[in-house]
């Protein structure tokens, strides 16, 4: 029998998605995304000048990402500042987004990337990635491509998209699996991948599979929601 | 050695004998170096190790203290993996606060063995909710020639499987002087190992020197075990590095991980007393 999910979602079936842009009136450039119950907000600066100068690179501009939970997104106060899972968060999904831009083109700069989560249901470095490949887009840095994000769960034995708190902790047959991945939208090019569980070597690709579809379906909102934004403008 | 990043003449040869399929040292892409494992690295250590994989060489040591329980697993004992990148072990390295990458390699050690359960931590409890084990393994590096989260992996299981834990005397504490054969309960025929693929240009290979790994731009690092002796599975992975990857190179992988894992334990076999 085919895993049942908690909330009664189909196997491939995304929670409902809402997504802005400029939400943060200072930043160069903003967005919010949200998973069902999970809610990631995200800032751009810059490109501007590094300080102290001794860290900047004349070849390119780089690319600072800090991630985080809000103390009071999770049921356990989390307490405020760095964690080795947001140190490790921050830094792949520098490298998540970092394929999409040509830092290049802004040598001795850092274009920094604020992403904080309000509230946690699972999935959550994955909205924080969507926000922000968003509010690189509002900045107006030039892109390659928007980047897409999305988990992918295994339940016992089943894949499943975009993966809930209660799934998280699912414990019977092989237990969860969850799997954290980006994609620039219209490339093979997988720029996030992250995995914790149980999981046949097998597997991987039907995973993958499932999280193409999404992508898909991710990147249609965030085309819409940034384009929304150019109309009002007009 | 010195500690200079890599120059374009050594990149621009690297990427095109890469592209031709040959390495400096005449290995196959997917090659591995030679492994050796040593134990008793301390034997104030619970258990411990040495490895050596080329000329990469990490100590692991594995330590166990009385603790509380997490308050969400109060009828389990503790895991915790550190480590950190000495300075002694190779130019690149400084002293201070801990970086990413030490961060990166003690976390993708620690995703591994805690998430294919080979640590029973459930028998670890002296007194439910009050008194656990804590599993406390440390890993340092003491010549970095690359591939040193695979190398550390290695090493942490090593010491793990040698791990005794220690005696406690009438008031509950630790006794030392008490010699103890009581083994760390581990799953059976379950040996999770952290083992990694790179990429430089179109190139997928495995474990590379300082220099390889210098020149690359792309890594995907997976957690897999032998599960219960039974089948391949997968517990962790996580991709590093700039370089995006296609689902080309991720089947690639996927073909050829199974193959590594049994090679990589064949060797660490011959090790195990």
């Amino acid at each position: 029998m085919a895993f049942k999910r908690p909330d009664g979602r189909k196997l491939d079936e995304i929670r409902p998605i809402t997504a802005k842009v400029g939400i943060i009136p200072n930043a160069d450039g903003s967005a919010m995304f949200t998973f069902g119950k999970t809610v990631a907000i995200a800032a751009v600066y810059g490109p501007r000048m590094l300080h102290p100068q001794h860290m900047q690179d004349p070849k390119t501009a780089i690319l600072r990402v800090n991630y985080d939970l809000l103390s009071f997104s999770v049921e356990d106060r989390k307490k405020p500042g760095p964690s080795r899972r947001s140190q490790e968060i921050s830094k792949v999904t520098e490298w998540a987004l970092s394929p999409a831009l040509d830092l290049k083109e802004f040598p001795n700069t850092v274009i920094d990337v604020q992403i904080y989560i309000l509230q946690a249901n699972a999935s959550t470095r994955v909205a924080g990635i969507n926000a922000a490949s968003m509010a690189l887009a509002q900045a107006g840095i030039p892109m390659r491509d928007l980047v897409c994000a999305v988990s992918v769960g295994k339940m016992d034995k089943d894949i499943v998209i975009d993966v809930n708190d209660e799934e998280e902790h699912f414990e019977d047959g092989e237990g969860a699996t969850d799997t954290a991945t980006a994609r620039l939208a219209n490339s093979d090019r997988f720029t996030l991948l992250q995995l914790d569980g149980k999981i046949q070597p097998s597997l991987i690709p039907k995973a993958l599979e499932m999280a193409n579809k999404a992508f898909a379906k991710i990147y249609e909102i965030q085309k819409k929601t940034l384009k929304g934004v150019m109309e009002e403008k007009e | 050695m010195s500690s200079m990043g890599l120059t374009s003449l050594t990149y621009n040869t690297l990427l095109k004998m890469f592209s031709e399929n040959k390495r400096f040292d005449g290995r196959e892409l997917l090659e591995q170096r030679d492994l050796s494992v040593e134990y008793e690295v301390s034997y104030k250590a619970e258990g411990s190790a040495r490895v050596k994989l080329g000329k990469t060489e990490v100590v692991a040591g594995v330590k166990l203290g009385l603790g509380e329980p997490y308050p969400d697993s109060l009828d389990k004992g503790n895991l915790m993996v550190s480590g950190d990148l000495l300075p002694l072990a190779s130019p690149r390295f400084e002293s201070g606060p801990p970086k990413y990458n030490s961060l990166e390699l003690t976390r993708l050690v620690e995703r591994a063995i805690r998430e294919s359960g080979v640590i029973d931590l459930s028998k670890l409890v002296i007194k439910e909710g009050e008194k656990v084990w804590t599993v406390m393994i440390d890993i340092y590096p003491i010549n970095d020639d690359g591939a040193l989260i695979d190398a550390a992996s290695i090493a942490a299981m090593a010491a793990l499987l040698h791990t005794n834990i220690p005696e406690l005397d009438k008031d509950g504490r630790i006794d030392y002087e008490k010699k103890s054969t009581k083994k760390l309960p581990l799953l059976e025929n379950t040996i999770p190992l952290s083992l990694t693929f790179y990429k430089l240009g179109e190139t997928i290979f495995v474990d590379p020197t300082r220099e390889e790994e210098e020149a690359c731009d792309g890594k995907i690092v997976w957690g897999i075990s032998n599960y219960k002796g039974k089948e391949h599975m997968i517990h962790s992975c996580q991709k590093g590095m700039e370089a995006s990857m296609s689902s080309e190179d991720i089947d690639k992988m996927m073909k050829h991980l199974p193959k590594l894992y049994d090679d990589t334990l064949k060797k660490l076999k011959k090790f195990l007393k």
